[in-house]
Order: structure tokens, then sequence, then C-alpha cells
């Protein structure tokens, strides 16, 4: 366990590398900068000042040595736009981000694991072909369009929830649901399938067998061993939450990380989109890390 | 020396039951198109795309207005199941008084068109990954398989919004940024399903009779796996038209006048509190078409499955 463990970091440090070398590349080679940064009526001398000026005139692999080397201290550097500096920037719009992430993986694994169980429980029944037709509605649904949906019947017809901003509690409900529903399918069916295969295994035939009632059997035997792997899926979906979360924060203008990501790309800011993007990929890799060494910590069979 | 089991020793004598009764022989075609017709949901889905397919090649025909065409006097007219709906435009119009169903039918074709060349670009990508990675396994597989987690580990919508940003968002920009980023399930798919085909004596008779890799690769291996690569293209279709509209509805892909689906949302959000169909119409539409896909591909997945697993 201890060297898939180590291997497994390794791995996962050399991600985390060549994604910070990605996103810097990405940035600087699918444009000019200073001309993007100086607008399209700078005169030459204008651009040539800007690209003195945020040291864009040294060389790539300087550049990037220094942006790295500061962001590894978490200094992502001073924002183009704001006065402030990015990591401030930043720490201010991650808690909006994490708390929407948080409660939609809460919607979603509420919905999806109990859903799962009873699909499983009730196979080829129609509770079965409902969860089925609801995970397959989940997946086509634009959740951008979903969240202006849920907008319209909960807070304009109906009016218990307000429209947008994040000022108290209620504000995340709506869009936890409009993200949470997209993660929502994978658990779902995961779930199914891990109870399907549980239920049909040996251990389960003998508690059966020893009388035990079925919520014992579902709960202290089969939905345990199920839940395992539905537990890194989790992880991983949660990661590719907060990712997906620039429509969502966009639809009901929440001022998080996404928000902030969506604004700067559109005013140029490169060293608070470039700082983002960073963010989001090493939470990813720490999140995927974690639920591989879970999943191995919990089935040898992984350790290969 | 041949070897034939139905054919009766004595013809003129041997009574009928005596006979071995063999199965009708079916090809793999045959199989294929009598399960699909008994496989609900690959109907469905079959039935959504090809309406939607029709519709896109036949606009110039079937769309009753010109899309682009402005009338400032007919704006945000209902839809025909409303009081005030209006004959000449069944769906109503924008706040350009341009006719909604002629812009969602040629909306159709964008979505369709950005769905298979994203699918084809990063089909072409992530199927050489994943073939390569299968087949030769190893140091290859290795360094395939920590290309495609670095690929996971990056935010999609994010770096797709930066990257047509920076170039200027337009359409192709959108199909190549999409085809760019969305490989990943490709490679995947085709790394595991090539490594199953490996491992079959046919590709190991190949080998022995002196094949290159290149042939074996081509004749041997693609041929092989081209059922997991129709599944997994139905995905990755469903998944770049989602995007498309994403992007387009954050201002970053399609472009206006163009009427993308995601474009038409944006631009009816603010009206949407006093006339929701102006959101609700092109959304059904995305949801309908991104249903049909989903179904199309669940559908080949179940029919080309070996008999008795689904």
């Amino acid at each position: 366990m201890l060297r898939f463990a180590l291997r497994r970091i390794l791995v996962a440090v050399g991600v985390a590398l060549t994604v910070s070398v990605a996103s810097f590349l990405l940035l600087h080679l699918s444009g000019d900068l200073a001309t993007a940064i100086a607008g399209p009526e700078a005169t030459g001398a204008q651009i040539a000042a800007i690209r003195a000026q945020h040291g864009l005139d040294r060389p790539l692999a300087v550049q990037f040595g220094a942006w790295a080397w500061q962001a590894l201290h978490l200094d992502f550097g001073r924002s183009f736009y704001f006065p402030e500096q990015v990591t401030d920037l930043l720490a201010a719009r991650l808690p909006v981000t994490l708390t929407l992430g948080v409660i939609a993986l809460a919607v979603a694994l509420l919905v999806a694991i109990p859903l799962g169980v009873l699909a499983a429980f009730h196979r080829d029944t129609w509770i079965d072909r409902t969860a089925l037709a609801v995970s397959v509605l989940g997946q086509a649904m634009p959740s951008f369009w979903f969240g202006l949906t849920l907008i319209l019947i909960f807070s304009v017809n109906l009016r218990w929830l307000p429209v947008s901003g994040n000022a108290t509690w209620k504000h995340f409900i709506l869009p936890a649901v409009a993200l949470g529903y997209y993660a929502m399918p994978a658990v779902m069916r995961l779930t199914r399938n891990g109870m399907l295969e549980v239920l049909s295994s040996d251990y389960v035939r003998t508690a059966r067998a020893k009388g035990l009632p079925p919520r014992k059997i579902l709960i202290r035997h089969a939905l345990r061993n199920a839940v395992i792997p539905v537990i890194a899926l989790a992880a991983v979906q949660f990661g590719f939450m907060l990712g997906g979360s620039i429509v969502i924060e966009a639809v009901f203008s929440l001022q998080g990380l996404g928000q902030l990501a969506w604004e700067s790309i559109a005013r140029n800011d490169f060293p608070v989109v470039q700082a983002i993007v960073l963010v989001l990929a090493m939470i990813y890799i720490a999140l995927t890390l974690a639920a591989d060494l879970l999943n191995a910590l919990l089935d040898p069979r992984l350790r290969a | 020396m041949t070897v034939r089991p139905a054919a009766p020793l004595a013809p003129a004598t041997a009574a009928p039951s005596a006979e071995i009764v063999l199965p009708p022989a079916r090809s793999p075609a045959a199989i294929a198109l009598r399960r699909g017709l008994s496989h609900g949901g690959f109907l469905i889905g079959a039935g959504i795309v090809g309406i939607i397919v029709l519709a896109a090649l036949a606009a110039p025909l079937i769309a009753p207005h010109d899309p682009y065409a402005q009338d400032v006097s007919r704006r945000l007219i209902p839809p025909f199941w409303h009081a005030k709906g209006s004959a000449e435009h069944w769906l109503g119009t924008d706040k350009l008084g341009r006719d909604y169903l002629s812009r969602l039918i040629y909306g159709s074709q964008i979505s369709l068109l950005i769905g298979l060349s994203a699918a084809l670009i990063s089909g072409v990508i992530g199927t050489a990954l994943g073939v390569l990675a299968g087949y030769y396994g190893g140091r290859v597989d290795a360094v395939v398989s920590y290309v495609v987690t670095t690929r996971l580990a990056l935010p999609v919508v994010l770096v797709a919004l930066a990257m047509a940003s920076l170039v200027g968002g337009s359409l192709k920009v959108v199909v190549l940024v999409l085809g760019l980023l969305l490989w990943d399930r490709f490679a995947v798919v085709t790394r595991a399903a090539t490594r199953q085909v490996r491992a079959q004596d046919f590709v190991a008779a190949a080998k022995a009779a002196g094949f290159g890799p290149v042939r074996i690769l081509a004749q041997e291996i693609l041929p092989n796996i081209l059922n997991a690569l129709i599944v997994v293209a139905t995905l990755e279709m469903a998944h770049a038209i989602l995007l498309e509209a994403a992007l387009s509805f954050l201002g970053l892909g399609v472009q206006p006048p163009l009427p993308s689906w995601g474009l038409m949302i944006a631009e009816g959000k603010p009206y949407m509190f006093f006339q929701p169909w102006v959101i609700t119409i092109p959304g059904v539409a995305l949801l309908v078409l991104v249903l049909g896909i989903n179904l199309l591909g669940d559908g080949v997945r179940d029919i080309t499955a070996p008999e008795g697993r689904n």
C-alpha cells in the first residue's frame, strides 16, 4: 500500500507541474497578451511599454520560472484590473464557490444514492425505469438553461426563493440544484450497479438465509460495500463541479471564483485567469489523488 | 475434408425428424437490425436525431422566414399556444422581430455541425492515443495515461472560454477548442478496447504471419473497436453540443447574428421574466437533441454488445 501511495503521489506531483506549464503556455501562446491588454486602438509604442511593464518581453522560460516560483508561495502577482493582489481576490471568492460545490454535491448524493438503491432493489420495475429516465434526462439537460428554468419556476412564479446573488443560504439552493443535477446521473448509475452486484453476492445470501430482516441486510451489509466506489466518484465529481460552476455562477450572479474567472476573461485580466485555472486544477488533482488512495485502501485489488 | 452436419446421409429415405435443424443463418448486420428494431431507446433516439438532421439539411426549404430578417414592428410575438400568438410566426419572434421557428431550424445546423466536427477532431486525437497505448502497453501506455490525467485536471469550460476569448469567439474557434479538449474519453475507451482485441488469437496470427504494426492496427484492431468508438463519439457529440451552448450563452462562443441555441437563450435572458418562452423554446430544443443523441449512443452500445450481455 505504501509503495502504491508513493507512486500515486509522485504521479500527482508530476501532473500538477505539467498542468501549471500547460495553463501558462495556453495563455501565452494563444495570443499576444500585450496587444490584448492594450486594446485595439493602442500604438506600437504603447504595446511595447505594456510588454515591458508586465515583463512580457522576457523569454517564456524565464517568465514561467518567475511565475511558478511565486505561485508555489501562493503569490499570483497583481491583477491587471483590480488594485488587489490576485491571491486576495481568490481568497475572497473561493469560499462562495466551495459552498456552492459542497451543497451541490450534497444535493446530488442525497437524490442519487437513495434513487440508485431503490432502482437496484426494485430492478426492472417502473421504479428502476423512472430512475433511469431521470438520469438520462439529467445528462441531456443544459445546466445553464436548467438554472434559468428553476428561477422561472421557484423565484418568479412561486416566489419561494431569491433570483440571484449570494447574500443568504437561500440564494444557494437553486444554483446548487442546477449544478448538482448534472452530477447526479453518474452517481445514481454507480450506486445502482454496485447494489446489484452486492445484492447477488454470497454474504448477502448468507445474511438472508440467517433470516435477517431486509432493512438490516440493506443497510449493514449491502449499502456499506456498494457505497465505497461512490465516495471516490463523488470526490471526482466535486472537482468537475467546481470547474463547471462558472456557468451556474453567471446565471445566478453568485460572486464566486467562476464569476471572477468569466469577468477576468472578458477584460483580459490574465494573472487572475491563470491563477484560477491553476487553483481549480490543483483541487481536482488533490481530490482524485484522495479518491484513488481511498479506493486502494479499501480494495487491495486496485493496488497493482 | 469438409464436415457438413446438416447433410442427411440418405436423402431419399431419412425421416424429416432425423435431420439436424440449424438455426437460420443471420449476418451480424441482420442481428443488429433485429435488436435495434426491438430496442425502444434506440428507436426514439434514432427518430429524434433523424428528424433534426432532416430539418437541418432541409432548412432553406422548410423555414417559413429568413432567420436573419428583422422586423421591429413585430417584436417578441408569443408562440401559437398563447392567446396573442400569430399564425404567421408559429413560435413567435425574438427581440428584433426575427422568426423564432426559422432561427430554431437554422440553429440545428450549428449544433449538429459543432457536435460532428468537434467529435471528429477529438476522435482522431483520442483514438490515436488510446490505440497506441492499448497496443504497445508499457512505456507508451504510461505516457498516454499521464497525458490523459493532465488533460482531465484542466477545467474544460474555463480553459475553453479563455482560449476562445484570446483568439476571438467564432464557430471555427469553438469547434477547434472543443475538438482539442474533448479527446480524453476517446483515449480511455479505445485504450481499453484495444487491450481486449490485442489479446485475441487473430492478432497473434497476424503477427505470426509477419504483418507490421501499421497493418495490424488498421486491419485487425480498428475494425474491432469500431463499436466502442461509435458509442463514445455519440457521447462526445452530445457533450460538445452542450458546451457550445454554454460558451455561446456566456458570449464567447458562436457570435450573433448566428442562431446558435445557446446564444438564443442568452439573448432571451433579459426578457425571460415576462416572455419565458424565449428561453424555454431553444432550451427544450437543446434538451431534445442531446437526449436523442444519448439514447442513440446507449442503444448502439446495447445492440452491439455480445449475446446475453447488456
